[in-house]
C-alpha cells in the first residue's frame, strides 16, 4: 500500500495541470467568496444574513475545480493508456483506487484548508466595512466561534468528499467528459429542482437528498434548526454519496478490463 | 499541347473546399459515434424525466380540476380568470353599478380611502389594524358585464400611487400623485364615446385634467358603470435558504363617494352592489347608500390586476426544470465533439482534409447547433406538454399565457440549448481538455443561476449575476412580465429576470461569439 501511495503521489505531482488546478481551486474559491462578501451590505438586506455562509460562498465554485482534479486523476490515465501500467504495477485494483483516493483527498484537504481560511479571512476583512458590525449585531468572523469553526472545517471536509465522490464516478464512468458531467449534474440539479419544485415537502426531501444541498448545510450558522437536514447529518449524506460512488467505481474497476 | 499538361486539375477540388462538403463530413462524424447519439437521446429524455420528477411530489390545492370548494359564482385560484390579453388575472372587487346604454359619462367625488391591513409583517396573524395597501383602488369603472376577466377601463385613487387610469388589467397610466382625504378630495370622471373611454381628474370639480383616453375594442353598446373598491392581499414573503414562501392576507379598503353625476341613457333604477370575486373571497365587502346626501360608502377586497409569478411555482416555464439536466448532457456532447478529436489525433486528419481551420470550427458549430436545436425543440416541447399536463392533473396552479408567449418559451429554450452547446464546443477548442471545458461551460451557465436563486445572496447581487453571466439567457423562459402597477417581490427566486427575454438570450450569444473568436484565433495559431 505504501508503494501504491507513493506511486499515486508521484503521478499526481508530476502530471501537468495538478498544480494549476489546485491554484485555480484556491484562487476561484477565495475570489468568489470575497466577491459575495463585498456584494452584500447590511443596509441592502432586510433579513438576518448568515455571514459565515456568505463568506464561504466560493466553495460552490471551488468544488467544480476539485472535481476536475479528481476526475482527471482517473480519466487522464484512461485517456493516455497509463492505467494499464498502473494496474500492472498494482494489480489489486481496489488498492490502486484506495491509494488514489487517499492522495487526492490529502491534496484536496490541503488546498481546501487554504481556500476556506482565505475565504473566512476575506470575509473578516470585508464584511465590517459593509455594515456587518457589532452595532448591528454581527461579530467578526472568528474560529473561536463554534459554529464558524464547524462551518470552516466542514467546508474543507466537504471539498475532500466532493473529490472522493468525483473519483468514484470517474472510476465507474472512465470517460472524463461524461464523468464530470455526471458529477456536476448530480451536484447542481438538486438545488435547482428543489427550488423549482412546486411542493414544499418535496423541496425539503430533495434538499435532504442532494449531495450539494445537504453537504453545504455544514456552512450554515443561523437558524440551524430550520434546515431540512442538520449540518453534520448533511455532510453525512454527501459522505454516503461519495462512498456509494467509490464502491460502484471499485466494483466496475474489478469487473472490467482496463 | 503544352497547355493541356499544365492545366490539370483534380476533379475533387471544386467541391472539396465547399462548406457544404465540410458540413457533411462533420455530420457524418457526429452521427457515427454511438456515444454522441446516445447522449443526444439522453438529453431529451432527462429533460422530460426530471420535469416529471420535480412535479411528482406535488399535491396541489386544486385536485379534481379545481371545482373543489369554490362555489359556483366564485372562480377558484386553480382556473384563474383570463383577461382580454390572454393573461391570467385577479378580478375581484366590490362594484356598485348601473347599466349604461350607448355613450355617456359619470362623475364622482372621492373623499376618503381607508382600510384594514395586517398589523405586523413579522406576525401577520395578529389583529389587523387600520391602514391602506399601497395598491388599494377606489374609483369609477366601465366594464363589459360583471364576469371576471371581462374588458374594463377605470379611473381611481390608490393607496400610495395617486390617481391612476387602468384598463384591461395590464395597462396603467399615472395621474396626479398624493393621497385622498376629506380636506383633499378628488373628482373623477369617466366618459364613453364609442370604443373610446376617457378618464379625467380634478381637485376642485371645475378644472379637469385628462389622465388618459383608452380604446376598448369590441365593447358592447350596454356596459356596467359605477363605483368600485378593491384591496389586494397583503403579501409577506419569507426567504429561507434555497427557497421562500409567500403568505397572503386578506385586506379591506373602504372609500366614500358623493356628488355622483351621470350623463347619457341610464335606467331609473337603483344602484346594484355586486361582489366580483377574486381569489380573496368574501370578506366584509359592503356598500351603504345614504339617499339623503347622496353618499356612498363602499368596502371591497380583492384586486384588479394581472397575476404574477410567485415562488410557489405557478408559471408555465416551471415545467421546463428538466432543461437544466438536458443542458448539462448537451454541454458534454458539444465539448467532446471537438476534444475527442484531439484525444484521438483525429483533428490532424480533419485539418489535413480541410486546412482552413476557421471553417472547420464553423462547420462543427453549425452541426452541433443544428442537432442540439432540433433535440432541444423536441425535448422542451414534450416536457412543456407532458409536465404541464401532469402539474394541472396534480392540482397545481399553472398561470395561462398567450400561445405566442408559450412559443417563445419553448423555441427560446431550444435555442438556448443550441447556443450553450456551441459555447461548450468553442470552450473545448480553446481548452482541448474535456473535463476542464465541460466544467467551465457548466460553471458559467448553471452555477450563476444556482447562486442567484438558491444561495444566501440577496436579490441585488443575484440580479447582477443574471445580467452579466451566460445564465442571463434563462430570461428567455420568463412567461409573465413584471408589472409596475402590481406590488410584488420581483426577484430571481420568484422567476423574474433583470433582463428582457431576448436581451438575456443575447448575453449568452455574446459570450459564445467571443469564445468563437478566441477559439478561431487559437486554432489557427497553435499546432493541432
Amino acid at each position: 500500500m505504501k508503494d501504491a501511495l507513493h506511486a499515486e503521489w508521484t503521478k499526481l505531482r508530476t502530471v501537468a495541470g495538478t498544480a494549476w488546478l489546485l491554484l485555480a481551486a484556491i484562487a476561484l474559491t477565495i475570489a468568489l467568496s470575497a466577491g459575495a462578501s463585498s456584494a452584500v451590505s447590511y443596509s441592502s438586506t432586510g433579513s438576518v444574513v448568515d455571514t459565515t455562509k456568505l463568506a464561504l460562498t466560493g466553495i460552490s465554485l471551488g468544488q467544480a475545480v476539485i472535481a476536475i482534479l479528481a476526475v482527471e486523476a482517473i480519466s487522464g490515465e484512461y485517456r493516455t493508456g497509463m492505467v494499464g501500467m498502473s494496474l500492472a504495477a498494482v494489480p489489486r485494483r481496489a488498492t490502486m483506487l484506495a491509494a488514489k483516493a487517499a492522495i487526492v483527498s490529502v491534496v484536496t484537504l490541503a488546498a481546501g484548508a487554504i481556500a476556506t481560511l482565505g475565504s473566512v479571512l476575506a470575509g473578516r476583512l470585508i464584511l465590517p466595512a459593509n455594515g456587518f458590525t457589532a452595532a448591528h449585531g454581527y461579530t467578526l468572523l472568528t474560529m473561536a466561534d463554534g459554529a464558524t469553526l464547524r462551518a470552516t472545517v466542514g467546508s474543507v471536509l466537504y471539498l475532500a468528499l466532493i473529490a472522493l465522490f468525483s473519483l468514484g464516478i470517474a472510476a465507474a464512468v472512465r470517460d472524463g467528459a461524461t464523468a464530470i458531467g455526471v458529477v456536476l449534474g448530480l451536484l447542481f440539479l438538486f438545488p435547482i429542482v428543489a427550488v423549482l419544485a412546486p411542493d414544499p415537502d418535496w423541496q425539503r426531501r430533495l434538499q435532504q437528498l442532494g449531495p450539494m444541498t445537504a453537504g453545504l448545510n455544514v456552512q450554515v450558522t443561523t437558524d440551524v434548526h430550520e434546515l431540512p437536514i442538520g449540518p453534520w447529518a448533511g455532510l453525512g449524506v454527501l459522505a454516503l454519496w461519495a462512498a456509494a460512488a467509490l464502491a460502484a467505481g471499485a466494483v466496475l474497476l474489478r469487473l472490467r478490463d482496463a | 499541347m503544352i497547355g493541356t499538361a499544365a492545366s490539370y486539375r483534380s476533379s475533387m477540388s471544386s467541391d472539396r473546399d465547399g462548406f457544404v462538403w465540410l458540413l457533411r463530413s462533420e455530420w457524418t462524424k457526429f452521427r457515427t459515434v454511438r456515444g454522441w447519439m446516445v447522449g443526444i437521446a439522453a438529453a431529451a429524455l432527462v429533460t422530460v424525466l426530471i420535469g416529471l420528477v420535480a412535479a411528482a411530489g406535488s399535491d396541489g390545492p386544486c385536485v379534481g380540476g379545481g371545482a373543489g370548494s369554490a362555489g359556483p359564482d366564485e372562480s377558484s385560484p386553480c382556473q384563474p380568470p383570463v383577461g382580454p390579453g390572454g393573461e391570467a388575472v385577479h378580478d375581484g372587487f366590490h362594484f356598485v353599478h348601473q347599466p349604461l346604454a350607448g355613450d355617456g359619462s359619470i362623475v364622482v367625488r372621492v373623499t376618503s380611502l381607508t382600510g384594514v391591513i395586517p398589523s405586523d409583517d413579522e406576525d401577520p396573524a395578529a389583529a389587523p389594524q387600520p391602514g391602506v395597501e399601497e395598491w388599494a383602488k377606489a374609483g369609477l369603472m366601465i366594464k363589459d358585464g360583471v364576469t371576471q376577466g371581462s374588458a374594463y377601463a377605470a379611473i381611481m385613487v390608490t393607496g400610495d400611487h395617486g390617481v391612476r387610469m387602468q384598463h384591461n388589467f395590464t395597462h396603467d397610466l399615472a395621474g396626479r400623485p398624493g393621497a385622498v382625504s376629506a380636506s383633499s378630495p378628488r373628482w373623477l370622471r369617466l366618459a364613453r364615446a364609442g370604443d373610446e373611454i376617457t378618464g379625467d381628474e380634478s381637485v376642485d370639480g371645475e378644472n379637469w385634467t385628462t389622465v388618459g383616453t383608452v380604446h376598448l375594442a369590441g365593447l358592447p353598446s350596454t356596459v356596467e358603470v359605477g363605483m368600485f373598491v378593491a384591496s389586494p392581499d397583503h403579501e409577506v414573503t419569507t426567504q429561507s435558504l434555497g427557497g421562500s414562501s409567500t403568505d397572503s392576507f386578506t385586506t379591506v379598503a373602504t372609500a366614500t363617494f358623493d356628488d355622483v353625476g351621470q350623463e347619457g341613457q341610464w335606467p331609473r333604477g337603483a344602484w346594484t352592489g355586486d361582489d366580483v370575486r377574486g381569489r380573496t373571497g368574501g370578506l366584509a365587502s359592503d356598500e351603504e347608500h345614504d339617499g339623503s346626501d347622496g353618499t356612498f360608502t363602499v368596502s371591497g377586497s380583492g384586486d384588479i390586476a394581472p397575476q404574477v409569478a410567485g415562488p410557489e411555482g405557478n408559471t408555465v416555464e416551471q415545467s421546463l426544470v428538466g432543461v437544466f439536466a438536458g443542458l448539462i448532457v448537451l454541454i458534454v456532447v458539444g465539448t467532446v465533439f471537438i476534444t475527442a478529436e484531439y484525444r484521438r489525433g483525429m483533428i490532424r486528419t480533419t485539418l489535413a482534409a480541410s486546412p482552413q481551420r476557421g471553417r472547420v470550427l464553423a462547420a462543427k458549430a453549425t452541426v452541433v447547433g443544428s442537432v442540439t436545436f432540433v433535440t432541444g425543440l423536441v425535448a422542451t416541447a414534450s416536457a412543456f406538454a407532458l409536465v404541464g399536463r401532469m402539474r394541472r392533473e396534480k392540482g397545481d396552479v399553472v398561470l395561462p399565457v398567450t400561445a405566442l408567449t408559450e412559443l417563445r418559451v419553448v423555441v427560446g429554450t431550444a435555442a438556448l440549448l443550441a447556443v450553450a452547446a456551441i459555447f461548450a464546443l468553442t470552450l473545448g477548442a480553446v481548452v482541448r481538455r474535456s473535463a476542464a471545458a465541460v466544467t467551465t461551460a457548466i460553471v458559467l451557465i448553471v452555477l450563476p443561476y444556482i447562486l442567484a436563486v438558491a444561495s444566501v445572496l440577496p436579490s441585488g447581487p443575484a440580479q447582477w449575476l443574471l445580467r452579466v453571466t451566460p445564465a442571463a439567457a434563462f430570461a428567455i423562459q420568463q412567461s409573465i412580465p413584471e408589472y409596475s402597477q402590481v406590488g410584488h417581490d420581483y426577484t430571481p427566486l420568484s422567476g423574474y429576470y433583470p433582463l428582457a427575454p431576448w436581451a438575456g438570450f443575447a448575453v449568452l450569444c455574446a459570450w459564445t461569439v467571443l469564445a468563437l473568436g478566441v477559439a478561431t484565433i487559437l486554432l489557427r495559431r497553435r499546432d493541432a
